[in-house]
């Protein structure tokens, strides 16, 4: 869970409260709170950590990380269901 | 380099490790702190890359691995009683208690949850008010802000049916403590990099100065160690001793002030236990006073917990850098992603897993990047 995971905003809700948005993972849509990068704009991209927009960061960088993460299995980690995983290790499923 | 086609810019990796090799003159000992750094090194075969000289030491960066035993029995504790909903990360699930883990108690009836964000959590906690909501609040500065707003907001809608279990640490009082440690090799830091982007980098030149280290602000990307590396050796070869920024992409020097301002709303600076090592003074956060109605620890009384670790596991030892996981005798035998006998061993972070799923028993004999999916852990 040290892990945060780069994604591009796709839409913000100003509503909200605390203020949130709909946050892309290389397909994978995920809410997440924008309280603490509140100038970002849809179509920027954010590193995420637990839910939460931490920092913004350029697309190049942002890209060059999801696919990374992608190809090391790190995104289902992070997405995954975790019961099924805990299932596995603990060789009842 | 036999991995080294499986670097996203094998060219650049190249490049750097050259330079690396050019650079060092004399054995140098780098410990990274951050436990996706650990698990990125050894997925990449990254210490075997290195030259002779420079030797990555696995430091207590893993937030699931030094959560104390009496930390996770209060958890189970509290997650087996009747009417409470216990939320947590799923990487705390396997994580061993003294007689059993959170998955048991979810098998034996506990109402346990997996969240992906505390703000997840508070939302059960809205649509239960006849349930008691706890959630697992572990982890670095990274996870502390989502933590404290996770609360903050509990206050701010008068919910009286959420609270937290807290066992927040901190990486810089940790830094301190490994450097005063009589048998202390490290010579140089790779910071973590999320937790500089969330805290900055105002708490290391201090540290730098006083123990006369370099402190590299590193990515956990195999090309963001690497890149930490070479600065690091640099420094050392020069006598330097700086804190130097290598992920400028994400680490601001003032952090995320935001995030810092609500940290310091709802916690407070307090001393820790770090499972495996012992107290640190000053090393972790808790909940002020004004946030107190909110703690788990006080909410349901679970201070009388008698804890016990199994005497074989050396995670301590592991988690200081001092023995490398393979120098324990319970290593892939008596213990196993499967059978657990530390937290190192379950967390896909910890410095025990990562040699079990990537190098296998001794040696470098697993292929980089090939980890038997079955047995990985999640990360929440
Ligand atoms: S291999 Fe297992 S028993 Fe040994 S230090 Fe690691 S977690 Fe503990």
């Amino acid at each position: 869970m040290c892990l945060a995971v780069p994604g591009k905003v796709v839409a913000i809700d100003d509503s909200a409260d605390p203020l949130t948005g709909l946050i892309d993972f290389g397909g994978v849509q995920k809410q997440a709170c924008l309280e603490y990068v509140p100038e970002v704009r849809v179509g920027e991209y954010v590193i995420v950590h637990v839910g939460f927009a931490l920092q913004r960061l350029d697309e190049e960088s942002a890209l060059a990380s999801l696919k990374l993460f992608e190809e090391l299995g790190l995104l289902e980690e992070e997405f995954g269901d975790a019961w099924e995983q805990a299932a596995k290790e603990a060789g009842t499923a | 380099m036999k991995y080294i086609d499986e670097f996203n810019d094998p060219d650049l990796a190249r490049r750097l490790l050259d330079e690396i090799s050019a650079t060092a003159t004399r054995p140098w000992a780098l410990m990274e702190v951050c436990g996706g750094q650990t698990h990125s090194i050894i997925r990449h075969g990254i210490d075997q890359l290195l030259p002779e000289q420079v030797e990555l030491i696995h430091g207590p960066g893993c937030p699931v691995c030094v959560t104390p035993l009496e930390v996770i029995d209060k958890a189970l504790e509290i997650a087996a009683r009747p009417g409470v909903i216990f939320c947590s990360f799923g990487d705390m699930l396997r994580v061993p208690g003294t007689d059993r883990d959170l998955f048991r108690v979810k098998g034996e009836g506990g109402d346990v949850r997996v969240v992906y964000s505390p703000l997840d959590a508070l939302e059960l906690a809205r649509r239960n008010p006849d349930r008691e909501v706890v959630f697992f609040a572990i982890g670095f500065e990274t996870t502390a802000p989502a933590n404290a707003m996770a609360v903050h907001q509990a206050r701010r809608l008068s919910l009286t049916n959420f609270s937290l279990l807290v066992s927040h640490v901190r990486v810089p009082p940790a830094i301190e403590a490994i450097m005063t440690a009589p048998a202390c090799r490290v010579q140089g830091f790779l910071a973590a990099g999320h937790v500089c982007s969330v805290m900055g980098t105002a708490e290391y030149p201090e540290l730098a100065e006083r123990f006369r280290v370099p402190l590299v602000v590193t990515g956990f990307e195999p090309l963001d160690i690497l890149e930490g590396i070479r600065r690091a050796v640099r420094q050392l070869e020069r006598g330097e001793h700086r804190v130097e920024n290598a992920y400028e992409r994400a680490v601001r020097a003032d952090g995320n002030p935001a995030a810092v301002r609500m940290i310091e709303e709802v916690f407070e600076v307090t001393d820790r236990n770090w499972r495996g090592i012992g107290l640190i003074p000053l090393s972790g956060w808790r909940l002020t006073e004004a946030f107190r109605a909110y703690d788990a620890e006080h909410r349901f009384d679970v201070t009388d917990i008698r804890t016990e670790e199994p005497a074989e596991c050396r995670a301590g030892e592991v988690l200081q850098g001092l023995i490398k996981p393979t120098e324990c005798a319970a290593f892939g035998t008596t213990c196993t992603p499967r059978t657990p006998l530390g937290a190192t061993m379950v967390s896909s972070e910890g410095a025990c897993a990562a040699y079990y799923l990537y190098r296998r028993m001794n040696g470098p004999t697993a292929q980089a990047g090939q980890a038997p999916r079955e047995e990985m852990n999640p990360v929440a």
